[in-house]
């Protein structure tokens, strides 16, 4: 605990969450709101933008009364820790807009229970120092929002054919009403895993063949 | 022999009430502040979104009065005011162009609550407007988007009997591509439970109001002439 506490902040812990260790695409975090609220774009930021609120926050809390809270209590605290800062998030989007709260619906509640939050908590801001805890935290959430706008903005242009509410195809274009329904969730999530991992893949095949060809050494057969 | 394993010593009962109880204030303490200060806010943007929906539901009306219903009576209120509320609208001569009021029922995750328009004249509802729902989207919110289901509100028949002063029929909603009568709502296939809950709250909302505004249709045809109104469209 006490090395960790000691590193140093880099560029890495922020960039980890973005894409390396993507909440949704990579470590496959609060599937439940990224399948149900990313039917249009809009509902993907405010959702985004709400949980990145709360993870910094209760993650900035944690790790500030780390020293505090004794072992056999800390689940039960950041979960008092979590449901505040849900609480006011919810207060705030309803003071900022009505109809983004009406349609993000019973979800900005369950961010309570969104295992990212947890997790991140009890993972990396209860055993680093507060700095590093935030800017991970930060890292995270825009990962997490990254991953909703992209299925958002792909489920609102075949679902509607609009994004952002502005209509991007011609009338002719018949909508695929199925993206803006949960099953179209589960075909946009499933589609983009495919193309990352492949992405991936294809990355690390020629990384190898460019190391095997710098070296002069023969890339070794697979039997 | 072998070594004791250490046991590692356990903090006292009170250090853990105490951390649990600092912790339970703090967020008592932050979720009040929040609270307080978004609530004024909160109420003006839900009073803003009940004017709109009265505009929305009454295009015709250009201005609308405020009634408290007490004791099946209707008594000139404002948007302050607490009970019952419905709003009378009216155009440009004052004359009345119809009633928005207010439903609600339980639908599939919350209680979903709706503004509905009723003409007094032709006995009909004539559109409604979602003021508050949580239900799952792209399947309950489609009670404000799907044509065919809106299309049940060009005039669902809610007329009230002019001799026993209650509605001729109950409304109620039907299975989808079954309905046969004007006082019954198409249900939208695969989001049955908040069409019946739509159903549910205007029948239930019909029963309770329109008889009142029988009674009392020649007060709220005078209103606006009686008094300067209350708010008018930008």
């Amino acid at each position: 605990m006490k090395q960790n506490e000691q590193e140093a902040i880099t560029l890495q812990d922020f960039t980890a969450g973005l894409w390396k260790e993507n909440p949704v695409f990579v470590m496959m975090l609060g599937l439940c709101p990224v399948l149900a609220v990313t039917n249009t774009v809009e509902n993907a930021l405010g959702m985004g933008i709400a949980t990145l609120f709360v993870l910094v926050c209760s993650n900035a809390l944690v790790s500030a009364l780390r020293h505090f809270i004794p072992k056999q209590v800390r689940i039960t605290t950041y979960i008092v820790i979590i449901a505040t800062f849900v609480t006011l998030v919810d207060y705030i989007i309803q003071a900022i807009s009505l109809d983004l709260y009406n349609k993000l619906g019973a979800f900005i509640q369950l961010i309570v229970v969104n295992c990212l939050i947890l997790g991140r908590a009890e993972a990396f801001a209860s055993k680093n120092g507060f700095g590093r805890s935030v800017i991970s935290a930060t890292g995270m959430g825009l990962g997490f929002t990254l991953a909703l706008i992209m299925l958002g903005g792909v489920r609102e242009l075949l679902g509607a054919g609009q994004l952002l509410g502005y209509p991007v195809f011609s009338d002719q274009f018949e909508p695929w009403v199925i993206m803006i329904l949960p099953p179209g969730g589960f075909i946009v999530l499933g589609c983009w895993l495919l193309l990352i991992n492949y992405v991936k893949q294809r990355r690390s095949t020629l990384a190898m063949t460019q190391n095997a060809a710098a070296s002069h050494c023969t890339v070794p057969q697979q039997h | 022999m072998a070594q004791q394993p250490e046991v590692p010593e356990l903090p006292s009962s009170t250090r853990l009430i105490a951390t649990l109880s600092v912790v339970a204030m703090l967020s008592g303490l932050l979720v009040v502040l929040v609270y307080e200060y978004t609530k004024p806010i909160i109420s003006e943007n839900q009073r803003l979104a009940t004017e709109r929906a009265i505009f929305k539901i009454l295009p015709n009306a250009v201005k609308y009065l405020t009634f408290k219903v007490d004791n099946g009576q209707l008594i000139t209120a404002d948007n302050k005011s607490s009970g019952e509320l419905i709003y009378a609208g009216y155009d440009a001569n004052n004359t009345l162009v119809g009633v928005a009021l207010p439903a609600q029922a339980q639908g599939y995750q919350d209680i979903v609550k709706i503004l509905y328009a009723y003409n007094p004249y032709t006995g009909c509802i004539t559109g409604f407007d979602v003021l508050k729902s949580t239900e799952t989207p792209g399947f309950g919110t489609q009670i404000s988007t799907n044509k065919e289901f809106l299309a049940n509100f060009n005039c669902l028949s809610a007329k009230v009997d002019p001799t026993s002063g209650a509605l001729w029929h109950d409304i109620k909603t039907v299975r989808h591509g079954s309905k046969t009568q004007p006082f019954e709502i198409d249900a939208i296939a695969g989001s049955t439970i908040t069409s019946n809950a739509v159903g549910r709250m205007l029948n239930q909302s019909a029963h309770r109001f329109h008889p009142v505004i029988a009674k009392n249709l020649s007060l709220l045809e005078n209103a606006a002439r009686n008094k300067e109104v209350s708010h008018e469209t930008k």
